[in-house]
C-alpha cells in the first residue's frame, strides 16, 4: 500500500549537517578565520556591508565564511541580522569633503586642488596571474608618503562656482527610510538613492552599461571618484551637540553629464551621484549612472522607454535579496497548484478533442 | 534563541504590522502597504505570513503550519520550527486544536471557527499584476474600481479555451468592492473563503497585508453563462476514501500508474483514525 512521504524534519536536519561539513571542507586544510576573511578578502567584505546595509566588517566576514563564499547568501545573513537591531538615532549627513582619501581621481581635470591620488587600485595592473601568490610569496611593502593636511574639496564644486553645473535642490524634509517604511512609488531622489545604494552590484552595473550603449544615453564623465574614511556624527539630545561615534570607509562618485539648457535657461552640466559603503568603486560609478538616468523627468528629458529610466522597474528589481528569494521559491512544493493546472489542461484537451470529433463526424455526414 | 524577542520581531515592528492588519480588516480586500522586514528566511518563502503570524501570536496560542495542505512539507516544518524556537508556542497538526494556522496554497478541509485565525502566505498580492505590471497603475485601478481588464481577460479565456483558464489564485471580489487575489490556493478552496475565522494575508517581498473579517462575502469572478466551478480530481482518496477533499496526484510507478490522496494530511489522518476505530469497534462487537 502507498504510504505518504514523511520525515521532512529529519531530512532538513541531515541536509544542514551535511552543509556544515561541506562548508568546513577537507580537514587537512587549515580552517579560515574570520579575521583572515576580513583582512584579506576585504572587497568581498565591503560588498556584503554595502548590500547588506550594515557597516560591520567582522559580521560581514563571518557571513562570508558561513555562506561558503556565496555573496548573496552572505548579504542575506547580514540583512536578516540587521532586522533585529534597534534604531538609536539618525546620523548627521557625512561630510565627504572632509574625507581622509585613500584614492581620489577626476577624469574631467588633469589636476585639481588636493591632487589626484591613485590609491590601492587594480587599474593599470596587467591581469596576469601572479603565481608568487600561490607560493605564499606575496609580501610587498608599499612606499609611504605624508598625507596632505586639510579638507579635499569636491571637484564638482569648482564647476558649481561658475554656475556650470545644475544646482541640487536642498531638501529640508527628513529623507524617507526604506527599511522602516514601505516603498511608495513614485519615489523621490533620496529614496531612489537609498534603494540603489543597497541594490545588487551586478544589476546596477548592467543597467549603467546599457545607458552607455544608447539605452537612455547621458554621456557621463567621472567628475570625481573618492574613497576614504569619514567620521560619523550623531546628535545627542542630552548634550545638545553632535559627537563623533566612529569612522566609516565609503566610496563616492559624482559624474558630470551632458549639458541641458533651453531658450530661457543657459546651458549647464547635470550630475549623477553614487555613494557606497567600503571600497566599491564599480558599484558607486554604476549607481551614479543609473541615478542620472532616473532623473530624466526632473531634468526635462524625454522618456526613451529605456530600462534604466524606469524608476518602478529599477527600484522593484534591484534588491538581490528580494530577487533571489522569489526566484528560488519556485523550488518549494507547488503540488496543489500544479494539480489544479493538470486537471484544467486535461479538461480543456477533452473538450477540444470532443469538439474536433464532432466536427469530423459532421463532415463525414455531409 | 533567547537573544531574540518573543516571535522574533521587536515590539515596534509588531505594532506596525498589527496596525496594517487592523486597517486591512477595516477595508476588506484592500492591500495595505507595510514596512516588511528582512526575515531569517528568504523572501518568497513565506516571510509575509511569518511576519503576520509573529504579530498575531500570543504565548497561549496553538500554532499549526501547512504547505500544500500538509504539515510535514519541508517549508512548513521549517516555519513551525522557527516559531517553536522564537516564540515557544505549542504546535499541533490537528486543525481544530490550532488557534493560528499559517498556510501556503490551501485552506484546511475541516471548517474553521470564530476562535481561529488563518494566515496566508502570498507571493503576488496584486490580482491585476499579470495584466498590468506597474504598481502605480494597479493602485489607481483599484481606487477607481476599474476592473474591466480582469473581465476582458476572463472573457478572452472563454473565447480561446471555452472555459476560464485559471485553476489557482482565482480572483475574487470582496463585499462587492475590491478584487482580491486569494493567494495561489486551488479554486476548489475559493467557496470556503466566506467563513467564521479571521483570514489574514501577508506578502513580505511585496510589502502588502490584506484581510477578511469573519463572514465577509467573497465571490469568485465569473459570468452568468459561464458560472464559477470549484473543481477537483474526479477520484476519491486512496488512503481515507474521502470524495469531498482536494486531492494530490501521486505517481507510483514508471508505467503511468497513479493514485490520488488528500492534500490535507490532518484531514486524511483524522479520517483514517476514525475508520480504524470504527473497524476495531465492529471487530469487538463480532468477537463479543
Amino acid at each position: 500500500m502507498y504510504v505518504a512521504v514523511k520525515g521532512g524534519e529529519r531530512a532538513i536536519d541531515n541536509a544542514h549537517a551535511w552543509l556544515g561539513e561541506e562548508r568546513r571542507g577537507d580537514h587537512d586544510v587549515s580552517e579560515l578565520s574570520v579575521a583572515q576573511i576580513r583582512k584579506q578578502l576585504s572587497l568581498a567584505v565591503n560588498r556584503v556591508m554595502a548590500e547588506g546595509s550594515l557597516y560591520d566588517p567582522d559580521l560581514a566576514a563571518l557571513a562570508i565564511k558561513q555562506a561558503r563564499g556565496d555573496m548573496i547568501e552572505a548579504i542575506f545573513l547580514i540583512r536578516a541580522y540587521r532586522t533585529t537591531l534597534p534604531r538609536f538615532a539618525g546620523s548627521e549627513p557625512i561630510a565627504t569633503e572632509k574625507m581622509a582619501c585613500d584614492r581620489r581621481i577626476s577624469a574631467t581635470f588633469k589636476d585639481v586642488p588636493g591632487g589626484q591620488i591613485l590609491g590601492p587600485t587594480f587599474d593599470y595592473t596587467h591581469r596576469l596571474l601572479d603565481f608568487k601568490l600561490a607560493a605564499e610569496g606575496g609580501l610587498t611593502d608599499a612606499p609611504e608618503g605624508d598625507a596632505q593636511p586639510g579638507d579635499v574639496p569636491h571637484v564638482l564644486s569648482f564647476l558649481d562656482g561658475e554656475g556650470l553645473i545644475q544646482q541640487e535642490k536642498q531638501g529640508a524634509e527628513t529623507p524617507p527610510d526604506l527599511t522602516r517604511e514601505p516603498m511608495e512609488l513614485p519615489a523621490n531622489r533620496p529614496l531612489r538613492l537609498q534603494s540603489l545604494a543597497r541594490g545588487d552590484e551586478g544589476f546596477l552595473l548592467s543597467l549603467a552599461y546599457s545607458t552607455q550603449r544608447g539605452y537612455a544615453r547621458n554621456h557621463a564623465f567621472v567628475g570625481e571618484l573618492r574613497i576614504g574614511d569619514v567620521p560619523v556624527e550623531v546628535d545627542i539630545p542630552e548634550l545638545g551637540f553632535a559627537i563623533e561615534i566612529g569612522d566609516i570607509t565609503v566610496t563616492e562618485c559624482e559624474t558630470v553629464n551632458q549639458f541641458t539648457g533651453s531658450k530661457t535657461e543657459p546651458a549647464h552640466f547635470t550630475r549623477g551621484y553614487g555613494l557606497v559603503f567600503g571600497m566599491s568603486e564599480r558599484k558607486a560609478i554604476s549607481m551614479a549612472l543609473v541615478d542620472r538616468a532616473l532623473r530624466w523627468e526632473e531634468l526635462g528629458e524625454d522618456n526613451l522607454g529605456a530600462a534604466a529610466q524606469d524608476e518602478e522597474f529599477v527600484l522593484s528589481h534591484c534588491d538581490n535579496i528580494q530577487a533571489t528569494g522569489f526566484l528560488e521559491h519556485i523550488k518549494l512544493p507547488h503540488y496543489v497548484d500544479f494539480q489544479s493546472e493538470l486537471e484544467l489542461v486535461r479538461k480543456l484537451r477533452r473538450d477540444t478533442m470532443a469538439g474536433a470529433g464532432n466536427t469530423h463526424a459532421q463532415e463525414a455526414a455531409e | 534563541m533567547n537573544d531574540y524577542n518573543f516571535a522574533y520581531l521587536d515590539e515596534q515592528t509588531k505594532r506596525m504590522i498589527r496596525r496594517a492588519i487592523l486597517k486591512g480588516l477595516a477595508i476588506p480586500g484592500y492591500q495595505v502597504p507595510f514596512a516588511s522586514r528582512e526575515m531569517p528566511m528568504p523572501f518568497g518563502w513565506g516571510t509575509g505570513g511569518v511576519q503576520v503570524s509573529a504579530a498575531t501570536l500570543t504565548p497561549e496560542d496553538v500554532f499549526k503550519v501547512i504547505d500544500q495542505g500538509a504539515d510535514d512539507t519541508t517549508n512548513a516544518v521549517s516555519i513551525r520550527k522557527f516559531f517553536q524556537a522564537t516564540a515557544g508556542v505549542d504546535t499541533t497538526e490537528e486543525t481544530d486544536k490550532a488557534t493560528v494556522i499559517q498556510t501556503r496554497h490551501r485552506i484546511p478541509e475541516a471548517a474553521l471557527n470564530e476562535d481561529q485565525i488563518l494566515v496566508y502566505q502570498v507571493p503576488i498580492p496584486e490580482p491585476l499584476r499579470f495584466l498590468e505590471p506597474r504598481e502605480t497603475e494597479t493602485r489607481k485601478m483599484h481606487s477607481l474600481e476599474e476592473y474591466g481588464l480582469m473581465h476582458v481577460k476572463l472573457y478572452e479565456d472563454i473565447a480561446r479555451h471555452g472555459a476560464i483558464a485559471t485553476a489557482y489564485a482565482y480572483p475574487v471580489k470582496v463585499e462587492g468592492r475590491y478584487v482580491m487575489d486569494p493567494s495561489p490556493i486551488p479554486k476548489f478552496d475559493n467557496p470556503k473563503m466566506t467563513m467564521p475565522a479571521i483570514q489574514l494575508f501577508g506578502a513580505g517581498r511585496e510589502q502588502r497585508i490584506y484581510a477578511l473579517p469573519p463572514y465577509t462575502e467573497v465571490v469568485s469572478l465569473d459570468f452568468e453563462d459561464y458560472p464559477f466551478e470549484a473543481s477537483k480530481a474526479d477520484h476519491s482518496c486512496e488512503l481515507c476514501g474521502a470524495d469531498d477533499s482536494y486531492l494530490d496526484e501521486v505517481i507510483v510507478d514508471d508505467q503511468g500508474g497513479r493514485i490520488f490522496v488528500c492534500s490535507d494530511t490532518a484531514y486524511c489522518a483524522s479520517r483514517q483514525t476514525a475508520l480504524q476505530d470504527a473497524a476495531a469497534a465492529q471487530h469487538e462487537e463480532i468477537s463479543a
